[in-house]
């Protein structure tokens, strides 16, 4: 047993002050700037501010809801990849292909975007040769919708991969042996069973959807503004970062609610591990 | 009747397949093109390569977006991995757990949250927003990655080969590096490719502390496309994505040895 101790005051110092300096001193530190007022004095100014204005509770609503759509089409998209791909007879290599996307920078990919729904765009030329005239897609709703959704499918189809690979093959032959249907089978056996990779999926899409800044501003035209747009703003435009805090501890409260209805501690790990 | 339902799935994964990768393809394609929009392929030319050479603004970006990603995950790699030796040997299950839950605040974090309070925390502090504060914030977000990356392959070491190795007469050191540490190899590789990915895929955070004056990437491509298009990103984005293959690969070569040597242990 003793030889197990091998490490000395080295090994926890760093990671130790790495905890106290960038995980819990930033928190707090949040937590403390929601209390400051313009003047920097200790108040609840922030949060009476926040729960009085329509527009900062409407935008909290909207911000939720365009989240939800975000993580509702992901899921609907994601679900049936997940399950094709793992029937596929080599569905590693199909999952790293899935993958690979998401190791392009994100902004080139908003990039891209831009130029395909652009007015003179891949899109419009497509419609212009059945005579559609050139519409507004670019810096529509449905656009940010599109991107955002685009963006967060191989996050929601990797954990519901894993949760199939763990489906042990046989309760599947054991359903279809006792006279269950296709449907009944994936309604009874392969879904429940499969909840955990769903509910690690949509852990990992909404509170992603929820902060994004910097697509509702190249994508959705300042159309849609999330609480991530909100904090944005608050810190670095208009540098009431008081204001801003608030709404971030809003956001840190949102997600830990969807962190409890979402379930298991475990699937947090989710976005990273394969 | 499976045969027909099948190749319908096969559809289904085509479509989403090329949508995918449409925007990539898109992107590289037009990065050929010798007009000045992504809207007609006038014609093939190099250019815009030539012009990214050329912009020596563009590549003193990349090299300090590289020079971030490098040492930003050599440093997480190292502190993130004595993390992961030491959660590993807490033995009071509560503790263990607290160290783990904190330990994963900033992955399930949102990237704004972590940027405005880096923010706060920097300027608080007095350390001066560029490269300084952006290669911390890059550490920090890091480390938890590196340690969900090690501690399993702690937790898979057989404890008796650490017996063996002291009946043996290693002293401590030896068994460090000669037991404990070739076996986590591969978790410390694949931990070390997260965090470079991580920091070079990094926008929101760095966008909050990187102050005026230091630029990565990520913020150079903002504001860029905020001006509109300009196929010099183009180019540039074919040539990133030549980089993230060949990361890819790389990525793969390591998870393979790390199975093969899995297979080996088994025998």
């Amino acid at each position: 047993m003793s030889n197990r101790r091998f490490s000395n005051w080295a090994f926890y110092v760093p990671y130790g002050l790495w905890i106290g300096l960038f995980v819990i001193a930033p928190v707090a530190l949040i937590i403390y700037q929601s209390f400051l007022n313009l003047d920097h004095h200790f108040s609840l100014e922030n949060y009476a501010t926040f729960f009085k204005s329509s527009t900062y509770l409407m935008m909290t609503v909207n911000s939720v809801w365009w989240a939800f759509l975000i993580t509702i089409f992901t899921l609907l998209i994601s679900y049936p990849t997940a399950y094709f791909i793992h029937q596929l007879k080599h569905a590693q290599l199909w999952l790293l292909l899935v993958i690979m996307p998401t190791w392009i920078n994100i902004l080139l990919k908003a990039y891209a975007f831009i130029g395909i729904f652009s007015q003179s765009g891949i899109i419009n030329q497509f419609l212009g040769l059945f005579g559609i005239g050139p519409e507004q897609f670019l810096f529509t709703n449905a656009s940010f919708l599109f991107v955002a959704t685009y963006i967060q499918i191989p996050f929601m189809i990797l954990p519901i991969y894993n949760a199939l690979d763990d489906l042990n093959p046989s309760f599947i032959n054991a359903s279809r042996d006792l006279g269950a249907t296709n449907w009944q089978t994936f309604s009874k056996v392969t879904w429940p069973l499969t909840l955990p990779g769903v509910k690690a999926g949509i852990q990992s899409v909404f509170i992603p959807s929820l902060s994004l800044f910097m697509l509702t501003r190249l994508i959705g035209g300042n159309k849609v503004i999330t609480l991530g747009t909100a904090i944005e703003e608050h810190f670095l435009t208009t540098m009431n970062w008081g204001m801003g805090s608030t709404i971030g501890v809003i956001l840190i409260i949102a997600m830990v609610i969807i962190m409890i209805l979402t379930g298991d501690r475990k699937s947090s790990e989710g976005r990273l591990t394969r | 009747m499976s045969k027909f339902r099948f190749r319908w799935s096969n559809v289904y994964l085509l479509i989403v397949f090329l949508i995918l990768y449409a925007p990539i393809a898109f992107l590289i394609f037009y990065s050929f093109n010798s007009g000045t929009t992504m809207d007609h392929f006038d014609g093939f030319t190099l250019q815009h390569y030539g012009e990214l050479l050329a912009d020596s603004r563009l590549i003193a970006i990349v090299l300090n977006t590289l020079l971030i990603a490098l040492l930003s995950a050599l440093l997480a790699t190292t502190i993130g991995t004595m993390g992961a030796l030491w959660i590993d040997r807490l033995s009071r299950p509560f503790f263990k757990n607290t160290v783990l839950s904190l330990n994963n605040i900033l992955i399930v974090s949102p990237d704004v949250i972590i940027g405005a309070s880096f923010l706060i925390f920097f300027t608080m502090l007095h350390v001066p927003l560029g490269f300084s504060s952006v290669l911390l914030s890059h550490i920090a977000f890091s480390i938890p990655i590196v340690v969900l990356m090690v501690l399993p392959r702690l937790r898979e070491m057989n404890r008796s080969m650490l017996d063996a190795a002291a009946d043996l007469g290693a002293n401590r050191r030896q068994i460090f590096s000669s037991v404990i540490l070739p076996f986590i190899t591969p978790g410390i590789f694949s931990g070390f490719f997260m965090a470079l990915t991580y920091s070079l895929d990094d926008f929101a955070v760095t966008f909050f502390v990187t102050g005026n004056g230091f630029s990565t990437l990520s913020v150079e491509i903002y504001s860029r496309a905020r001006q509109g298009i300009s196929l010099e990103i183009n180019a540039l984005s074919a040539l990133m994505f030549i980089v993230t293959l060949i990361m890819i690969v790389g990525y793969y070569f390591v998870q393979q040895s790390a199975s093969r040597r899995r297979r080996r242990e088994a025998r």
